[in-house]
């Protein structure tokens, strides 16, 4: 199922949000969570990073560097010990506030909904009246090309189409900032791929402030405009890398030579992260 | 043979299997109808005693019980099994009285409760509502716990209540075992019924058991009251699944 921009110009939202979505400011924040043994394990510490309004900004590292954690953080999910999560330079996001979409690695749809349902649960939670929420919804599942799907259950539904499902029930809310916790990592790679194109021509319709959670480095390097490496942990910001690409990035993206340079610079810098763990056991041989 | 007639079919063939079988074995070994009425007996006793009217008062008492003791048994055990699936603390402190109320039975219980609650309705249908009790309330309490945690992230993360997350994510997912738990209730509320008629009673199928096989060496009599329990099983079960089909097959 192909979208094309024209096809949705008439399906603006009734309620738009900030036109280019808005800034997320994580101050020196510092996660830690009890042990079996009665200790505790730092996940991220000192971790600060921008994510400039209406940019979209990839984190990565290696497993269990605390990328997901640092997410759950930014949604209001998870409280640090210490530090600050700031939207728009005021209060952190809490759930329910309607100001964050996010877009989990399953998509979490419950089963017994019809899809249309899913898509307006945050609407349902958050009171709206049932004629708004199901208009709405509507609106929301024909922006990711889900329109014929409405009353389909979610087991009816293709892993891909399962979570385009999740990201319309995100972007219901119409929240200023998207946050993505590895979306793509269940998809088979053509539907990645498709997935990738069309996020990119969501975007361009309408800025929001997109934060990505990924440990594929090409795909960050296709999507983002701004590349975050994570240290392994505890995590901290170590590298940004900035992609200067025009858009809409191809799917071909790799044969491109600048593409292949910023690609190059993001694996040198998780090289430099890895934990010890992940050195190749080759090394020691020699 | 169209498909939809495959089951009713079935059923029904089954059923004269059974009568067959039934009459066979009175034929063959000339037993008296005392001891093993042949199924015609059985039947002409059944109208008789609906036509007298002698039958009325037991299956409606009988059908009192159950209905409000599985009834009243049914929403304490999914309110208590909500909690015991809900706390681990609540399941320390309630499930040794629970099981220990399970593990006496309920025959020796049934006429305390007769005593206590004045011999009334009130005391027979307290009897039905423990007896159901127990294997809803467990039912309740494993189907919450095994609510898919990824969903209950989901929802506090679009800033859910407690309350949103019982009606819409915790009962719906523990839906199909709460309904397990309803069919083994649904049946055990007859068994209730006629324990309690028994610790004390002056009517319903049980009492006409009694009577029946005391007074009267009536057998036909006691086989109608025995194939109108079954029967009274048989239709509350029934409604019991067909609500199972409207509320969870849909999945």
């Amino acid at each position: 199922m192909v979208i094309r921009a024209s096809d949705r110009s008439s399906v603006r939202p009734a309620t738009p949000g900030p036109e280019s979505g808005l800034p997320v400011t994580v101050r020196d924040v510092r996660v830690s969570f009890p042990t079996r043994g009665g200790g505790r394990l730092v996940a991220l510490d000192e971790f600060s990073m921008e994510v400039p309004a209406g940019s979209v900004t990839a984190l990565i590292g290696p497993n269990g560097c605390g990328k997901s954690t640092a997410l759950r953080v930014i949604a209001g999910l998870l409280t640090p010990d210490r530090g600050t999560v700031e939207l728009d330079g005021g209060a952190a996001p809490h759930p329910g506030d309607g100001r964050v979409g996010l877009v989990f690695q399953q998509p979490r749809l419950i089963p017994w909904l019809s899809t249309i349902d899913n898509v307006a649960l945050p609407l349902t939670l958050a009171r709206v009246a049932p004629d708004e929420r199901r208009t709405r919804a509507a609106e929301a599942l024909s922006r990711v090309g889900l329109a014929a799907a409405v009353q389909a259950r979610p087991r009816e539904l293709s892993g891909g189409m399962a979570q385009r499902a999740a990201l319309a029930r995100a972007l219901v809310s119409d929240p200023p900032l998207l946050l993505l916790d590895e979306p793509f990592s269940a998809l088979d790679a053509l539907t990645r791929e498709a997935f990738d194109s069309e996020l990119q021509v969501l975007w361009m319709e309408r800025p929001l402030t997109v934060l990505l959670v990924t440990h594929a480095v090409s795909e960050a390097v296709r999507l983002a405009d701004r590349i975050v490496v994570l240290t392994s942990r505890p995590g901290r910001a170590a590298t940004i890398v900035p992609v200067n690409l025009p858009r809409p990035r191809p799917v071909a993206l790799a044969g491109d030579p600048q593409a292949a340079a910023i690609e190059a610079q993001v694996r040198d810098a998780l090289a430099e992260v890895r934990p010890a763990e992940l050195v190749s056991w080759t090394e020691g041989v020699a | 043979m169209p498909g939809r007639w495959r089951r009713p079919l079935a059923s029904l063939a089954s059923l004269a299997a059974f009568l067959v079988a039934w009459k066979v074995v009175t034929v063959l070994t000339g037993t008296p109808d005392y001891i093993l009425p042949a199924p015609e007996v059985v039947v002409d006793r059944g109208v008789r005693a609906i036509s007298s009217g002698i039958l009325w008062p037991h299956l409606t008492a009988t059908l009192a019980e159950v209905v409000l003791g599985f009834g009243a048994g049914a929403l304490a055990a999914v309110a208590v099994g909500l909690a015991l699936g809900k706390s681990v603390v609540v399941e320390r402190a309630l499930s040794p009285y629970i099981v220990a109320a399970q593990a006496i039975p309920i025959l020796a219980l049934a006429p305390l409760l007769d005593i206590w609650f004045g011999g009334g309705l009130a005391a027979r249908v307290l009897v039905c509502a423990l007896i159901v009790f127990f294997p809803i309330a467990i039912a309740t309490m494993v189907g919450i716990r095994s609510t898919d945690p990824q969903l209950t992230e989901l929802l506090r993360s679009l800033g859910a209540t407690r309350g949103d997350l019982i009606s819409r994510l915790e009962i719906p997912s523990a839906l199909p075992v709460i309904f397990g738990g309803l069919r083994v209730g649904v049946t055990l509320a007859v068994v209730g019924a006629v324990v309690a008629e028994w610790a004390g009673a002056s009517t319903g199928l049980g009492v006409l058991i009694n009577i029946a096989n005391q007074g009267l060496f009536d057998t036909p009599l006691m086989f109608v009251a025995l194939v109108w329990l079954a029967a009274i099983g048989l239709v509350f079960h029934g409604l019991v699944v067909a609500a199972e089909r409207r509320l969870v097959a849909d999945r």
